[in-house]
Formats: structure tokens, C-alpha cells, sequence
């Protein structure tokens, strides 16, 4: 049954209810339930979590084995040509043709798509101009780099302008560099663009910049599905750094034992004092100490915690009670 | 890795212009479909693309026309007032430019988007995989009926000025190109499934030049020991295992021309037996490569 379905999203893009699928050695996905709202949705899931596998019947190319999806509110085994017309796909793996243009490949599956021909170029020209591939695009794919490769793939991913498109991993085998650029990119099909993005990733940290919203899936199970907010500001903490201007021992100790007796959790980690957010009076408690033992207030940082240390704890506990399929 | 032309000067280029929604309208499967077969087409000749890719075919079309031109040729000089050549055995005789055309093209148009795994991007599309085949196929049977039509056609205008008659010319020509068709269908579909079996591009080429030139090499020796023998009936049903003889035959049972081996297709059964055999050869063939790609798009 759903877990979370109706809470948190009101209308979904997405949406599958106990989706299974088992090949005759693995079991891909496990009676996944989970609903994707507009904007950017990052799935987050190790190699073999079974994200491209979801991807797959949710184009309609892959029947499931138990369950159901729909998308765009049309049914994944009845519909899959009609859903196949309004999204768009950016495959994993290495998918493009060396002895072709960018531009030539990408007009061509514009066609494919059902735009008419001069429809087809104007928005080849606009798309690979917003990917960023300039002068390049009229040489074959096959001398390009991987970043540029990456461009092309999602290229025509976007190029028939769809209302929803599936990414997956689009920063894979990118450098740092290249990998920023694809994910400010991702940002904009999803604002700016207007199109709502299903980005994978096995990477946790890497999407919580881009996605508005992260699903996070393990052996084909849900682990957890909230807002990227609520998965990084729910366990956030502070960084407090003093000094004392008496030039007294041990400022830092002495605000921390006075934190804590204030009822706060405290702990020193290097020079500074790592403090657990309860509420918003916390701050005021901090500010209300230091000014009391008449120390500096060099630094007060909200550290904000990074998914991968949500997905420790919940790997370790919820993982398991999420798991049952009931 | 180095990715210079990714940094600096793109970023304004991206912020400059905004982003437009397209809301035109969007054409069906018969587009789609007409889209990959009208490529296809121009693909087998190379047209639309780099010269290098053209440089091959455009030498098998003309190696194709140049007997042609050549007999043509004699015949408006010397005025002959019969046929050099019939129409129907064109083929038989070029067989070798035919299977090289086959063997290059087919790979390059069926087995690339395989190998590369573009067929990614089209089934992300609105389109459906056995569309795909036929259409890829259609292309290449069009592209060969080409190949092979052409040479007919520069024959029919020779014969035509040299003064021929040309109500039965136009009979001939007419059941020579029902005959090309035929064959281009034969060899595209064979051919298809071969090519759609390896991505390896030199494998498939190898593959498909052995086994129409090995084909016809047996059946031409089979057919000359079974004649030898006086086994005539065992010389005609030979035919059946190339695609030439089996076209060949098909073409005297049905055209009623003159076989190009030493047998043809023994009597009216043998006749059906050539055309059945035909049918059996293509479907089985089609049936096979729109197998081989829902086994590709099922993963």
C-alpha cells in the first residue's frame, strides 16, 4: 500500500503503486510505490538499485512484472507510445552513432519524434545552443569529447520539447567541472525550461543542489522520498566559533559546558563547537551564552547535514522496516 | 581529459537567448516511418552525407551501368535487331557487384544503430520497433531494386533507339523489373538478418559476401554435375538454394524468360516450388530480424 502517496505531492507526473520486476537471476525492483511531483526529482540508488530498470517501464519498454505506473497520468503496458511522444529519455550508456553531426543526428530524431522538418532544424539548432555545443556540432560525434557526448545525449532528450524527461546519470564519467555544468544545466530544463526532470544518480551529494525532490531507492525498494529540504535541514547543526578577548584558557570549553547545561547537545570538534539545531530559540541560546561569558562570536555557521548522512541512518534502520512488502 | 571548447565563452552564449516551448504539431507514425525509409534510401547511396561515404556505392552503381552502356552502344552503332543481352539475365551476370553493394550497405544500414546502440534513442520514440525494421528493410530493398533496375532501364532506351520493337520491349523490361524487385526484396531480407545478427561491421560484410557468392558457386556446381549427370530435374530444384538462381527461377516460371543457369525451375510445380520457396525465404527472414530486434529493445 502507499506509504507516503497523497501527503506530500497533490498531483503526480509519476506515479507506481507496489511496481515489481524480477529477472529470472535478480529481483530489480520490489513492490516500489512512489509518486514524482513537477520540477527536478533526484532517484538516488546505488549501481544496481535498480534505477534505469524503473526508467525503462516507465517509458513503457519494459513490462513489470507485478504492479502498476502510470505517467502523465497514462498507463505504462497501454500507453507506452502516447507517453513515448511526450517524454524524452537520456540513456546511461554510450548511444551515438560516430560518422553523424550532432546536428544532423539530433534533426533526425526530431523527426523521429513527429516534428516536421523545418520544425525539426529550428529546434535542433535552439536545443544544442542551450546544451552548449557551438561550432562543434557540424563535426561527427565520433571526435567529441565525453562532456560533449553528454551535450548530444541530452540534446535530443529535450529536443522535441517534452513535459517530462528522464536523465539518467547525465554526470557520468564527466570531470568536477563537467559535472557542475550538467548539473546547472539540469537545474534549468526544470525551471527555466519548464520541463519536470527524473534525474538519476548513484551519487547522494551530487543532487541535493539539483533536485527539488530525492527518491531513494535501494535493491528496487524505497528507502525514503521527501523534499530535498526536509532531507538536508532536518538534522541540521551549528558551528560556533569564540575566543575570549581577557585572553582567559579554554573559551571554547567553557561555552560548551555552559551549553550544556542549558539542556543543548554539544560536542567540540577541532577549535570549534558543533551544536545541534532543536529550534529556532537555539541560535538565541548560543547568542544569549556567549554574550554572558563575554566571549567573541568569531563564527556561527549553519552546517547543514549532507543526504549521505540521512541515507546511513536510514539504510541502517528504515531500509529494513520500509522493505516488507506488505 | 581535455574538454576546452566547454568553458568561458558558452555560458553567455546559453543566458542570451531563452528557451522556446514548442506547440506545433506532431506527426504520426506514417511520418516517422517515411522519415527512417527516405534516409535510408539516400544513406545507401551515400547522398547527404561525406564523400567517403559515398565513394562506394556510387563506384558499384557504376560498374553496374557500364555493361549496360557499353552494349547499348553497340547496339545504336550496329544496329542490331535483337537483344545482346535479355533483361532478365542482368542480374545473374553482375551478381558479384550486387553482393558486394549488399554486403557493405547492409551492415552500415542495419547493424550500426546496434553496435552503437542508437536504437536506444528510437525506441525512446514514439515509434515501434517492428516500424523500425520494415522500415530500415524497405530502404535497403529499395536502394538494391535501384542497383539493379538502373542497368535495365539504360537497356530499354538502347534498345528502343536501335529501332526494336517496342511493345515487346516494354513487355521484357517490365518482367525484368518485376524480377529486381523480387530479388532486391530477397537479398534485403537475407541480407538484414545476417547484418542484424552481428554488430561487428566486418563480420556481417564477410558474412553476407560468403554466403551469396558461396550459394551461388554450389548451386553452379551442383547444377553443372547434376546436367553432366543427365539429372535435370536435381540441376532445376538446385537453383532454389541462391537467391540469384532462386530469382532466376521465379522469373521463367512467372516472366517466362530464358534461364540464365543451365536448369531452370522444372515445369509448372517447379514454377510454384521456386515461388513458394521465395516467399517461405523472406518471410522466414523478416520474421526472424523483427525477433532479433524486440529481443534488442526487450532489454
Amino acid at each position: 500500500m502507499p506509504l507516503w502517496h497523497g501527503t506530500i505531492f497533490p498531483v503526480s507526473l509519476i506515479v507506481t503503486r507496489g511496481l515489481t520486476k524480477t529477472f529470472p537471476q535478480v529481483v530489480a525492483l520490489d513492490s516500489l510505490t512512489i509518486d514524482v511531483d513537477a520540477g527536478v526529482t533526484g532517484l538516488v540508488g546505488a549501481n544496481g538499485a535498480g534505477k534505469s530498470t524503473l526508467i525503462k517501464i516507465l517509458l513503457g519498454l519494459l513490462p513489470a512484472t507485478a504492479g502498476t505506473a502510470s505517467v502523465l497520468d497514462l498507463d505504462v503496458t497501454r500507453q507506452g507510445t502516447e507517453i513515448r511522444s511526450r517524454v524524452g529519455y537520456m540513456p546511461e550508456h554510450d548511444c551515438l552513432p560516430p560518422d553523424v553531426s550532432a546536428t544532423e543526428l539530433i534533426v533526425h530524431l526530431a523527426r523521429i519524434s513527429g516534428l516536421p522538418p523545418d520544425a525539426a532544424r529550428e529546434r535542433s539548432a535552439d536545443v544544442l545552443r542551450h546544451v552548449g555545443l557551438a561550432e562543434e556540432r557540424y563535426r561527427p560525434i565520433g571526435g567529441y569529447s565525453t562532456g560533449m557526448r553528454q551535450r548530444v545525449k541530452l540534446a535530443q532528450a529535450i529536443v522535441h520539447d517534452p513535459e517530462l524527461v528522464f536523465l539518467d546519470e547525465p554526470t557520468n564519467g564527466l570531470d568536477p567541472l563537467g559535472r557542475d555544468d550538467m548539473l546547472a544545466l539540469i537545474r534549468r530544463i526544470g525551471t527555466e525550461f519548464g520541463i519536470a526532470v527524473l534525474v538519476t544518480s548513484h551519487l547522494l551529494g551530487e543532487l541535493e543542489r539539483t533536485s527539488d525532490n530525492i527518491v531513494v531507492i535501494d535493491a528496487g525498494r524505497l528507502l525514503r522520498a521527501s523534499s530535498t529540504a526536509e532531507f538536508t535541514q532536518a538534522t541540521g547543526s551549528l558551528t560556533v566559533e569564540v575566543l575570549d578577548p581577557a585572553g582567559e584558557a579554554n573559551p571554547r570549553d567553557r561555552l560548551g559546558e555552559a551549553l550544556a547545561a542549558r539542556g543543548l547537545q554539544v560536542a567540540p570538534d577541532g577549535g570549534v563547537l558543533r551544536i545541534e539545531i532543536e529550534d529556532e530559540a537555539t541560535y538565541d541560546v548560543v547568542r544569549d551564552q556567549v554574550a554572558e561569558l563575554g566571549l567573541g562570536l568569531v563564527r556561527l555557521q549553519q552546517a547543514r547535514h549532507r543526504i549521505e548522512d540521512i541515507f546511513m541512518v536510514d539504510a541502517g534502520t528504515q531500509g529494513v522496516a520500509h522493505g516488507d512488502p506488505t | 581529459m581535455a574538454i576546452p571548447p566547454e568553458s568561458g565563452g558558452r555560458r553567455s552564449v546559453i543566458h542570451d537567448i531563452g528557451y522556446s516551448k514548442y506547440d506545433g504539431i506532431r506527426l504520426g507514425e506514417g511520418y516517422t516511418w517515411r522519415t527512417l525509409y527516405e534516409l535510408g534510401v539516400k544513406h545507401c547511396y551515400g547522398l547527404g552525407r561525406a564523400a567517403k561515404y559515398k565513394v562506394l556505392p556510387m563506384l558499384m552503381l557504376a560498374i553496374m551501368l557500364l555493361p549496360a552502356l557499353i552494349i547499348v552502344g553497340v547496339q545504336v552503332i550496329v544496329s542490331l535487331d535483337e537483344q545482346v543481352l535479355p533483361y532478365s539475365r542482368y542480374a545473374v551476370i553482375m551478381l558479384f557487384v550486387i553482393s558486394v553493394f549488399v554486403a557493405v550497405q547492409a551492415p552500415a544500414l542495419i547493424s550500426r544503430d546496434l553496435r552503437y546502440r542508437v536504437l536506444t534513442l528510437y525506441l525512446a520514440r514514439p515509434l515501434r520497433i517492428d516500424t523500425y525494421v520494415y522500415a530500415r528493410l524497405s530502404a535497403l530493398a529499395t536502394g538494391l531494386f535501384v542497383l539493379v533496375g538502373l542497368p535495365l532501364l539504360v537497356l530499354y532506351v538502347g534498345s528502343l533507339l536501335s529501332g526494336l520493337s517496342p511493345g515487346s520491349e516494354t513487355v521484357d523490361l517490365l518482367g525484368a523489373l518485376g524480377g529486381a524487385a523480387i530479388l532486391a526484396v530477397m537479398l534485403a531480407a537475407t541480407a538484414t538478418v545476417i547484418a542484424a545478427t552481428t554488430t561487428r561491421r566486418g563480420f556481417a560484410i564477410a558474412a553476407i559476401i560468403t554466403a551469396l557468392l558461396m550459394s551461388y558457386s554450389i548451386v553452379a556446381t551442383v547444377q553443372g554435375i547434376a546436367d553432366e549427370q543427365g539429372a535435370t530435374e536435381v540441376a532445376g530444384y538446385a537453383g532454389l538454394f541462391s537467391p540469384f538462381t532462386l530469382v532466376d527461377g521465379i522469373q521463367v516460371a512467372l516472366f517466362d524468360t530464358e534461364a540464365s543457369t543451365s536448369a531452370g525451375p522444372p515445369g509448372a510445380l517447379g514454377g510454384l516450388v521456386f515461388v513458394a520457396f521465395a516467399v517461405v525465404i523472406v518471410a522466414g527472414c523478416v520474421l526472424v530480424s523483427l525477433w532479433r530486434y524486440r529481443k534488442v529493445a526487450g532489454r
